[in-house]
């Protein structure tokens, strides 16, 4: 795991190495793959022949028009969905064969979800929502507050432990959900429209989280409708009507970090 | 997920609605309570009786007149004419495991003392009575033998009678007129409340020698009973066979014929007694048991309204790598803990209204242990029973659809 430094900067431990990965190997690997909405009378083809790899340590941004397939895309690569016909390889696993207990099992400690609505427990604070992967893992309990704290403290929260997601900023919230997506260490962050909720200044901060974690080797795949926020990432997928239209690298990468500096506060 | 932390989500979520958890759990408050006040207040009328009979002296007889089949009607016992004051000379002297035994007839008259009158229950009977009964006087002396073979007109009165007729006033010696006859009350008994088995004032009662109640009360010259005692509680088995024996040779009943009389010993009384207390306890406790199944369809409904307004956060779960059994189990547990709550204040509950029943009563309300075990067994078993099917529903979500429920 990487570990912080007081300023935040993340030291390089080679998380992927650790995991026995080259950065190159693609951990997440599509192969045509479609999916169907059975409504009754009317099927929606919502993905039409996607194929796509990305490799660990990447840091993908997905884009594209509403309805174009983008949250099932990630609902796919997040096994909470199994594709209608393709194959879906995730570390060189073909998903697809696994039951509801393995889906459930790679959920929890390969894969962290962000979601656009924070999602986090009500009248449950920061640290519990934090721990909530860990007790799942079932994992001792001296353990699971150890990598709790540490996981809030990696996003700047660790003074905001004690807190309730109602005491918290928006920005704070979703910083609680990527440090709950994060608790277990896992190999891969699929995030749809993390900053969709909240104001650029923000949003930027969220990105500079990200492209901290992805740094320490984490791969991330983002969701994202506003071309501001791509930039932050390495590569971009574009999709349209269920398909890949683009899928380019990101010239001139700008870093979250030097944009925070240059942006103003809100406040005044 | 270990039980701890599910345990305190479990109390998280129920504390979350307090007002609701509440009142589900009254059904089940209700129902816990009723079955162990019900069991409590019929095991403790069975310890009455069996108090009772076990305090007329256990090794008592009781032979009664028995039933004639008159053009194949079956008239009730009592009826018979046959049971005479020589069975009862008999019953002393030929059989070897009786003791004692008394004769008894029986009317009831109206007893004028004064300006006051009391309609009631006079008895005939000889002295040993109250022996084979060991039902001592309160006040006086019981009439003699004496008495008995002139056939005087003396009674001894119950402590009811005493009560309604005398009020504080010393009885001993006054004349009281039974039927218009003048008796001279010798003597009071002590009080010996209600029949175990039929539930009547046993001190409501006369009694005056068996020869006066037949020559100048009644004119029967038959007996409606005798009371026996054995000579031990274990002999009273043999005593009831060589009754029995006795007495159809004496009445000439042929082989096949059915006895014109009854012999009952106590043992019998007592387990007639305890099997109807039996039978009202559990009616009762059924009863109240019904109401622990209404409660745990509470349960069943408020559990089902919990999933559904928890859809996201179940949602929510499953996504960070909640299995369908991890769900299962959360929303099961919540449910026993919710049923089981309720089982520990019903017994509370239960325990209290024992007691206040106890005091109603006047007699003790057993709170059996193991009625309170069941209960625990029980409502936990409701929790289990009624939490399954919203449990189940909760872990069969769809991941997808239930983060995207509002
Ligand atoms: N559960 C579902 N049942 C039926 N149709 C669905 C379901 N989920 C998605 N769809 C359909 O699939 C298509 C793709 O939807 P999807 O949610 O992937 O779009 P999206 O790219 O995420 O859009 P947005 O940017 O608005 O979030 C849409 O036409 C949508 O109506
Ligand atoms: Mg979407």
């Amino acid at each position: 795991m990487a570990t912080v430094t007081k300023n935040g900067a993340i030291t390089r431990t080679k998380l992927a190495e650790l995991q026995g990965l080259t950065l190159e190997q693609p951990v997440i690997r599509v192969e045509d793959v479609h999916k169907y909405y059975d409504l009754g009378e009317n099927k929606v083809h919502a993905l039409r022949g996607v194929s796509v790899e990305i490799a660990g340590g990447e840091f993908v941004a997905i884009m594209g028009a509403s309805g174009s397939g983008k949250s099932t895309f990630m609902n796919l690569l997040g096994c909470l969905d199994k594709p209608s016909s393709g194959r879906y390889l995730l570390e060189g696993t073909d998903v697809s064969q696994l039951d509801k207990k393995a889906l459930a099992a790679i959920r929890n400690r390969k894969l962290g979800f962000v979601f656009q609505g924070f999602n986090l427990l009500s009248r449950t604070t920061a640290l519990e929502n934090v721990e909530l992967p860990t007790l799942y893992a079932r994992l001792p309990k001296e353990e699971r507050l150890q990598r709790a704290k540490e996981s809030l403290q990696l996003v700047g929260l660790g003074d905001r432990m004690e807190h309730f997601p109602s005491q918290l900023s928006g920005g704070q919230q979703q910083r609680v959900a990527i440090a709950r997506a994060l608790v277990n260490r896992p190999s891969i962050l699929l995030a749809d429209e993390p900053t969709g909720n909240l104001d650029s200044r923000t949003s930027v901060e969220i990105m500079q989280i990200f492209q901290t974690l992805n740094e320490g080797g984490l791969t991330l795949v983002l969701v994202t409708h506003e071309p501001d926020i791509a930039r932050f990432a390495k590569r971009t997928i574009v999709f349209r009507d269920g398909k890949i239209r683009r899928d380019e690298p990101v010239k001139d990468r700008p870093r979250a970090a030097e944009m925070l500096k240059t942006l103003p506060t809100v406040e005044d | 997920m270990d039980l701890i932390s599910i345990l305190r989500i479990a109390m998280r979520a129920l504390s979350r609605n307090k007002m609701r958890s509440a009142l589900t759990m009254l059904g089940i408050i209700i129902g816990v309570g009723a079955v162990i006040a019900m069991v409590g207040v019929g095991q403790g009328a069975s310890k009455q009786v069996q108090d009772q009979i076990s305090a007329m002296g256990s090794n008592m007889l009781f032979v009664s007149s028995g039933t004639v089949n008159r053009g194949g009607l079956r008239l009730g016992w009592g009826q018979t004419k046959t049971l005479v004051y020589d069975d009862m000379k008999a019953i002393v002297q030929q059989a070897p495991a009786v003791k004692e035994a008394a004769p008894g007839s029986a009317t009831t008259a109206q007893v004028v003392f004064g300006s006051d009158n009391w309609f009631t229950n006079v008895q005939g009977t000889e002295p040993q009575y109250f022996d084979i009964r060991s039902w001592p006087m309160q006040e006086g002396v019981s009439f003699t033998e004496s008495d008995v073979t002139s056939a005087a007109d003396v009674a001894v009165i119950g402590a009811s009678v005493r009560q309604n007729l005398f009020g504080a006033e010393d009885p001993i010696g006054q004349t009281v007129r039974i039927s218009k006859l003048p008796f001279k009350v010798v003597g009071v008994l002590s009080a010996k409340g209600q029949s175990a088995a039929m539930g009547q004032d046993q001190d409501d009662v006369i009694f005056v020698p068996i020869t006066t109640l037949q020559k100048k009360l009644t004119g029967e010259p038959w007996l409606r009973y005798i009371v026996v005692s054995a000579v031990s509680k274990d002999a009273t088995y043999a005593a009831q066979q060589e009754i029995t024996g006795l007495l159809r040779d004496r009445h000439r009943i042929r082989q096949g014929q059915d006895d014109d009389f009854m012999v009952r010993n106590l043992a019998d009384v007592a387990q007639l007694a305890d099997q109807s207390s039996r039978v009202m306890t559990m009616l009762l406790a059924s009863i109240a048991g019904v109401s622990l199944i209404v409660g745990g369809i509470g349960i069943m409904n408020i559990m089902l309204v919990s999933v559904t307004e928890r859809t996201r956060e179940i949602g929510v779960r499953m996504a960070i790598g909640a299995t369908e059994e991890d769900v299962q189990r959360q929303f099961l547990i919540e449910a026993v803990v919710l049923s089981l709550m309720g089982g520990a204040a019903g017994i509370l509950f239960g325990v209290g209204s024992s007691l206040i029943i106890s005091k109603l009563l006047g007699w003790a309300v057993l709170v059996s242990p193991l009625a309170i075990v069941a209960a625990v067994i029980f409502s936990a078993g409701v929790g289990v029973f009624f939490g399954f099917y919203p449990a189940r529903k909760a872990a069969r979500l769809d991941p997808i659809e239930a983060l995207r429920f509002e």
